[in-house]
């Protein structure tokens, strides 16, 4: 079987050839590279240490999500949808369940839209400090930083698992509401999660955001333009980090998010430096909303009373809902037949899209800027390849 | 945003192209505009530049397969039967279907505005399955529609790099059509019965047993 996908370049110049000072190196990195976050591969060929192409080959992990999902019913799809990107799960399962609610006109009661809130956010904030832990891995910063995100991803994990009884497959929500409403003291031990964050973000800020290593590694590495990213698709932190003033959050205002004051962090350069700040900043602004929300959360019922989850069968049409996911703009395009199960369930998978640009980043960059300039994109396979 | 509003629009500036607003039945009232391939470089491309539309971010690319379905609906008819009028349901048989279909879902970041639903059409689902890539227009189908080229088997036209994405290259067949089939592996099915061992017995005696 051939893995090569085009023909392969020459790598042994002829006579012909002007280059005068060696040869051409085809390297593949992955599928089981540690740096590549999953099952991933990447044709890249150089030039010394520097990159002069750069293939990303998918369909590792693919197992036809979209296929599989069609002869589900529309509650059976929702803890499938958990699988997708299995570091935030919570989103996952938002984006799906908004979906279905343009789909079938639901509406969502004020105490579930609340508890969405809360753990959306508590979502991107074990995702982000995650996110930062694995980049400083792959910058070479062995251990410390990732174990000091990894504790406190934990204690977010700890909240996850006694809302929802797992830690990672969390199947929270539902289409018109959430599933189960906040056991006793559950609150509590949120606040002191949320109060203790900055605290956590100082200190890890302290250790990396001025770190002359880490600014030599990242600054003008990975460089993406503003029109780049419109251009495409880019979306979520790393279109922000580009300059891009687009937070779904803000446009789409879906759920409550208009009842919140929090700001929009964009970056200057589109660097992988930018990224990790975007990052950084976009905890605190999570912290924001969470004090917010865990201020006013409401009493009240958390499910749609006039919403039959089983057995569900919305009218003929179609519908695409989106959220602000932790890696971007998370899409589910429905279409509905009449029937039980969905037609067409098309995820808008972040990760995949946010690829588009790697070759063009890694371009001329040297092969070490290969694995931050990867890590700086925040992908999960379960979702680029579905 | 009116799709009536922008569909006269493009009509005025992009002549000779065919639009029809395919109607959404759901709550969420995206409705849709199909535009023939012949024009829809064209029609995308003015979409993408207009001063007043700015649609510069291509959000959501996908395809949907739709087989041959023949819908029958009962019409109530008058017939004279005897010599006598009666009133005799009659069966009406309409096919629909028979085309693949990409969708884009466009959005403008300049304008915060959407999503405005493209659609287009092949003509059928074996021979003539070829449609313009949007791909230079938006670098965002890249993937997307080699995905669709993957899995459903739209051909797109002028596409850099038109390869299979997520499946292996070798592998023939399309598998988000309604229509496909799993392959049988024999190797790996732990109880074959019924018309699976039929089969995994022919298999294994063409290959010359086990």
């Amino acid at each position: 079987m051939s893995i090569l996908t085009e023909t392969p370049i020459d790598l042994v110049p002829g006579p012909s050839s002007d280059r005068s000072e060696g040869q051409l190196l085809e390297v593949s990195m992955g599928p089981q590279h540690p740096s590549t976050h999953g099952v991933f591969r990447m044709d890249v060929t150089l030039d010394g240490e520097k990159v002069v192409k750069l293939k990303p080959v998918f369909g590792y992990l693919h197992r036809n999500h979209e296929k599989i999902a069609e002869t589900e019913s529309y509650l059976g799809c929702m803890p499938y949808t958990d699988r997708l990107d299995y570091i935030c799960s919570i989103t996952n399962n938002w984006a799906y369940a908004l979906a279905v609610e343009k789909l079938a006109g639901i509406q969502v009661p004020e105490r579930a839209e609340y508890l969405r809130i809360i753990t959306g956010e508590l979502t991107r904030l074990q995702n982000h400090a995650g996110l930062v832990g694995f980049l400083m891995q792959d910058m070479g910063a062995s251990g410390t930083p990732l174990m000091y995100a990894f504790r406190e991803r934990e204690k977010v994990l700890d909240l996850f698992e006694a809302l929802t009884g797992a830690r990672m497959m969390c199947n929270y929500m539902r289409f018109g509401g959430c599933r189960v409403d906040v056991p006793a003291n559950w609150l509590q031990q949120a606040q002191k999660v949320i109060d203790g964050f900055p605290q956590f973000l100082d200190e890890f800020e302290n250790l990396l955001t001025s770190n002359e290593i880490l600014m030599a590694r990242t600054q003008g590495v990975g460089v993406v333009t503003r029109e780049q990213a419109i251009n495409a698709g880019i979306s979520g932190p790393m279109a922000r980090a580009s300059g891009v003033n687009y937070d779904l959050r803000k446009v789409d205002k879906y759920g409550i998010y208009d009842r919140f004051s929090f700001r929009v962090p964009l970056g200057e350069h589109g660097d992988v430096y930018d990224r990790y700040m975007l990052r950084a900043l976009e905890m605190r602004e999570s912290i924001e909303i969470l004090k917010q929300a865990m201020r006013d959360l409401p009493a009240g019922p958390i499910m749609d009373p006039n919403t039959k989850i089983r057995g569900f069968r919305p009218k003929a049409g179609e519908a695409y809902g989106r959220i602000e996911g932790p890696k971007g703009e998370l899409g589910f395009y429905l279409i509905s037949d009449g029937t039980a199960s969905p037609y067409r369930y098309r995820v808008r998978p972040p990760s995949l899209i946010n690829l588009t640009l790697l070759e063009d980043m890694c371009l001329g960059q040297n092969v070490a800027d290969i694995v931050i300039i990867l890590g700086s994109v925040d992908i999960v396979l379960g979702e680029v390849d579905r | 945003m009116n799709l009536e509003e922008i569909k006269s629009e493009i009509e005025a500036n992009v002549p000779g192209c065919r639009l029809e607003i395919i109607p959404n039945g759901s709550p969420s009232g995206q409705h849709s505009l199909l535009i023939d391939a012949d024009h829809a470089f064209a029609v995308s491309s003015y979409l993408r530049d207009a001063t007043n539309r700015q649609f510069d971010y291509c959000s959501n690319v996908t395809g949907i397969d739709w087989p041959i379905k023949e819908i029958s609906t009962k019409v109530k008819t008058k017939k004279i039967v005897d010599g006598m009028e009666k009133d005799v349901d009659e069966v009406v048989k309409t096919q629909t279907g028979g085309y693949l279909e990409a969708v884009y879902h466009l959005f403008s970041v300049e304008q915060r505005q959407g999503p405005l639903v493209l659609r287009m059409r092949t003509e059928d689902r074996t021979e003539r399955v070829h449609l313009p890539s949007l791909t230079p227009l938006w670098r965002s189908a890249e993937y997307q529609e080699r995905e669709i080229f993957d899995l459903f088997g739209i051909v797109f036209d002028g596409h850099p790099d038109l390869r299979r994405l997520l499946m292996w290259e070798g592998f023939e067949d399309h598998p988000m059509r309604r229509d496909y089939v799993d392959p049988d592996d024999y190797e790996y099915e732990p109880t074959a019965h019924d018309e699976v061992l039929k089969r995994a017995q022919a298999h294994q005696a063409a290959e010359g047993g086990l």
